[in-house]
């Protein structure tokens, strides 16, 4: 990004320049951003991969004794939490930071900073997380934490759950603060021109996901705090004894929780919105239509969550009335589906990796829905509950859906970002891997639920006839780790040597195409003006490209004019971009010390857990809070220069 | 509130809808909050009358004394209103008398709560006691909490001023803190209401 830095040197000798690391520390760059947390999120899926291939060769044999029961239940709850919170997530958010200011026209977020902040809060909050391993053991109450599994008198065998609790306050810090950052983005910063039924399908699933986050993640946050209350300051908010009733735990996480589920699909789905008219060379099939269902997903998963609650006892109206809501936002879900197939139907169709694991998306996340709607219905939901064909539903659904977009995205954005493209061929091994992998492991786990095995045991005794289906899985657990190894080497090898890519590879539709790969720092040297839908596309072959699947080469870009002005732009001169900035980094690690000191005081002085941190406040949440408040008064302080647009 | 320079530095962007990026992002911030406060509010109502031991809100309540500091407190919102609008005049002077008004009118609502919350556990009420207790003292503090945030980022706004950096052109970096102040003050009414008017 060294240009960036010439070009505005020639107007500010005496701005800021970070070499190397630096300008990777201090960068406020929304693409360096998402770079940083696409390959942070890539690790955390890795670990996340390591402990599901644990707890797979646990389960690989009746009897199993890799890890010992606690181990097991370690393994169990971090993978969830980890996969969820640590890896598809900030995956997501990789491609929102990437991809959303390119597709709008933009040429940053509306906040770089807070941007950066965002992405340094993710990485302390995942690293204190993780650090738990450490330090007397990891969470172990699973990724839901229920009330009272998570209550010192139920949990005081290490500092597991409060590793959780704060690691989860401070990622909802994270999420929050990019999701406040790409809604305002998408609404105020876009190009003249692009108005909201002319967005991209992903940038619209991106602004509908920010309102979920921002709705969604105070809720989750207060029982968190609730939960941290009552193992730190012996409150009762969970405490039967008091009067209290656990199961407003439950309540206020799956409210957050359900939502969540829609946090982690809606970006996937907005990916192979953008993919498939691409790979098909047609307009998205109903388009208005696809964006509307995506808003009315997003309404109505604020009316599903006791459908995780059936066997809770919430009584037959309630269970009857969640029953029906869990079924109707089927609806929304399936137009979406048809409205894809209908844009591959007639195209001209590209097979390309993108595609194939888009397809693969359609395939596997209807299996993941048809499961859905069976577990819809209280009477099937009782005999499914907590058996591991809830395990084969959600992993068809997070792993066919969510990983196989989020991996069409990888393959239909790299070039973009480093200019070279992933091997092909390498790819299509890594997808057909995938997609056996996946099958092999999670089909079977529907029969297992149906023979009755419960989730979240360590192992099982011989003859239940269970061993085969758990070897099976164990198998293919091990045929995804091995298309993890050849995407892997792909992305290294094809980092260094893939195929130039040009700035337009697969014949795109939409902005980010129009120009460089890799995109200049200011991205747009002139700030297109958009006529169109699919405004690249057009601006290509003209309107007669619409709904024909027939292309009409034209002269690329406008008239003279045009090729002049970005000729006399062509280094980003007179372009100011936002400074870099150490403030957000030290304001991210100043929350990250102060919410962990709340535990780490106690740990440091070997009290037991669940032990009313001393007061006044714990030293080390106080050395945070001194560094937090720097942070924030510079960064408030900073002067802000060179804005961008 | 990322870009919300506190300093007189903050380019004016041009937006697609006309409203100033750091407006838009204090009311996303402002609707966030709403559903972290439904959720202790929530919390609060689901949990009413539902102590096993004493003491009881009806035991523990001076509803008067109460009265008099939410009084304060809403009259906060006033001086802030007056804040603003000297600003928006270029009345820098008037400004940091409303400020600090405000400011101190916040403090007082906060060291009533302070003596509140002593008298509270004087007798015999605390996070522990019982579920009135944990609910209350977690709804309310959180709710002070942010008041004591709204009052640092006031004196903050005032000390600024003093530097000169807070002119009639950035008048909107006041106007944010006013909607928070605004906001914090809305949702004690509604904690009042609902915690010490509601008959129990």
């Amino acid at each position: 990004m060294a240009t960036a830095e010439h070009a505005a040197t020639t107007h500010q000798p005496d701005r800021r320049r970070y070499e190397g690391i630096w300008s990777w520390i201090f960068t406020v760059d929304h693409k360096k951003i998402g770079v940083m947390y696409g390959v942070t999120a890539v690790c955390f899926f890795l670990i996340g991969g390591i402990e599901a291939l644990l707890i797979r060769s646990q389960l690989m044999f009746p009897n199993g004794k890799v890890v010992s029961p606690d181990q097991f239940n370690e393994l169990f709850t971090m993978h969830g939490t980890t996969m969820i919170f640590l890896a598809l997530m900030p995956l997501s958010v990789a491609f929102f930071n990437i991809v959303v200011p390119l597709q709008i026209g933009a040429r940053d977020v509306a906040f770089p900073r807070l941007n950066a902040f965002s992405y340094w809060v993710y990485l302390f909050g995942g690293l204190l997380l993780n650090a738990s391993y450490l330090f007397g053991g990891a969470p172990n109450a699973g990724w839901f934490g229920y009330a009272n599994l998570t209550e010192v008198p139920y949990n005081h065998s290490s500092y597991g759950i409060d590793f959780w609790i704060l690691g989860l306050q401070i990622l909802g810090v994270s999420s929050m603060a990019g999701a406040f950052n790409f809604l305002v983005t998408i609404i105020n910063a876009r190009a003249p021109g692009m108005t909201f039924m002319r967005m991209p399908l992903f940038t619209w699933m991106t602004l509908v996901t920010s309102f979920l986050l921002i709705l969604a993640f105070p809720v989750i946050t207060v029982a968190l705090v609730e939960l941290m209350f009552d193992r730190l300051f012996a409150t009762n908010f969970f405490n039967p004894a008091a009067g209290a009733e656990p199961i407003l735990w439950q309540h206020l996480f799956w409210l957050f929780g359900h939502p969540e589920v829609y946090i982690l699909i809606l970006p996937a789905m907005g990916i192979i919105s953008d993919v498939l008219p691409t790979f098909a060379r047609k307009p998205l099939f109903g388009y208005p239509v696809v964006a509307y269902s995506g808003v009315a997903i997003a309404f109505m998963s604020w009316g599903v969550w006791a459908h995780h609650m059936f066997s809770a006892g919430l009584g037959p109206v309630a269970n009857a009335v969640f029953s029906v809501t869990t079924m109707l936002i089927a609806v929304p879900t399936g137009i979406k589906i048809f409205n894809w197939i209908g844009t591959l139907w007639g195209g001209s169709i590209n097979f390309k990796t993108p595609l194939l694991f888009a397809l693969g998306f359609i395939a596997m996340f209807t299996i993941g829905g048809l499961s859905g709607v069976m577990l819809a219905s209280p009477p099937a939901d009782w005999l499914e509950n907590d058996t591991y064909f809830v395990v084969a539903h959600i992993h068809y659904v997070l792993f066919g859906g969510t990983i196989f977009g989020l991996f069409a995205g990888i393959y239909y954005w790299f070039p973009k970002v480093t200019g070279r493209l992933l091997d092909e061929r390498l790819g299509q091994i890594h997808f057909w891997l995938m997609l056996i992998g996946m099958n092999v492991t999670f089909a079977g786990m529907h029969v297992l639920g149906m023979e009755g095995m419960p989730r979240r045991i360590a192992t099982y005794p011989p003859g239940m006839g269970w061993d085969t289906w758990n070897f099976i899985a164990t198998i293919g657990a091990f045929t995804i780790a091995v298309g993890m190894l050849v995407f892997i080497y792909n992305f290294f090898a094809s980092v260094r040597h893939g195929q130039v890519a040009g700035p337009d590879p697969w014949d795109g539709r939409t902005l980010e195409w129009s120009i460089p790969s890799p995109p200049p720092p200011y991205n747009f040297a002139r700030i297109p003006i958009v006529r169109a839908r699919d405004p690249f596309w057009v601006q290509k072959y003209g309107d007669a490209g619409h709904g024909h699947g027939r292309v009409v080469p034209m002269p690329v870009a406008g008239g003279a004019h045009d090729a002049e002005e970005a000729r006399a732009d062509e280094h980003g001169e007179g372009i100011h971009m936002p400074d870099p900035s150490y403030y957000p980094i030290v304001a991210a690690l100043g929350l990250a010390v102060m919410l962990a000191g709340v535990i780490l005081t106690n740990l440091i002085l070997g009290n037991p857990p669940g032990t009313q941190p001393a007061w006044p406040p714990s030293w080390v949440a106080f050395v945070g809070l001194v560094v937090f408040l720097y942070g924030i008064y510079g960064w408030a302080l900073e002067p802000v220069s060179g804005h961008s647009s | 509130m990322a870009e919300a320079s506190l300093g007189g530095h903050a380019a004016a962007v041009e937006t697609t809808t006309g409203l100033d990026h750091r407006k838009m992002v204090m009311w996303a911030f402002l609707g966030s909050e709403c559903l972290f406060f439904g959720s202790l509010i929530s919390t609060y109502l689901v949990y009413r009358n539902r102590s096993l031991t004493g003491p009881f809100p009806q035991d523990t309540f001076d509803i008067p004394y109460t009265s008099v500091s939410s009084f304060v407190l809403l009259m906060s919102s006033l001086t802030m209103v007056l804040a603003l609008a000297a600003i928006q005049r270029g009345n820098v002077r008037g400004m940091r008398t409303w400020l600090v008004a405000t400011g101190l009118l916040g403090s007082v609502f906060l060291g009533g709560q302070v003596y509140e919350f002593t008298t509270f556990i004087a007798h015999g009420l605390s996070l522990s006691r019982n579920l009135f207790g944990t609910t209350f003292f977690v709804l309310t503090g959180f709710h002070g909490a942010h008041v004591t945030v709204g009052v640092v980022i006031l004196f903050s706004l005032f000390l600024n001023s003093l530097r000169g950096k807070l002119t009639r052109e950035n008048s909107l970096v006041v106007e944010l803190a006013g909607l928070y102040w605004h906001f914090v003050d809305v949702v004690w009414v509604v904690i009042f209401t609902v915690v010490y008017l509601l008959p129990y």
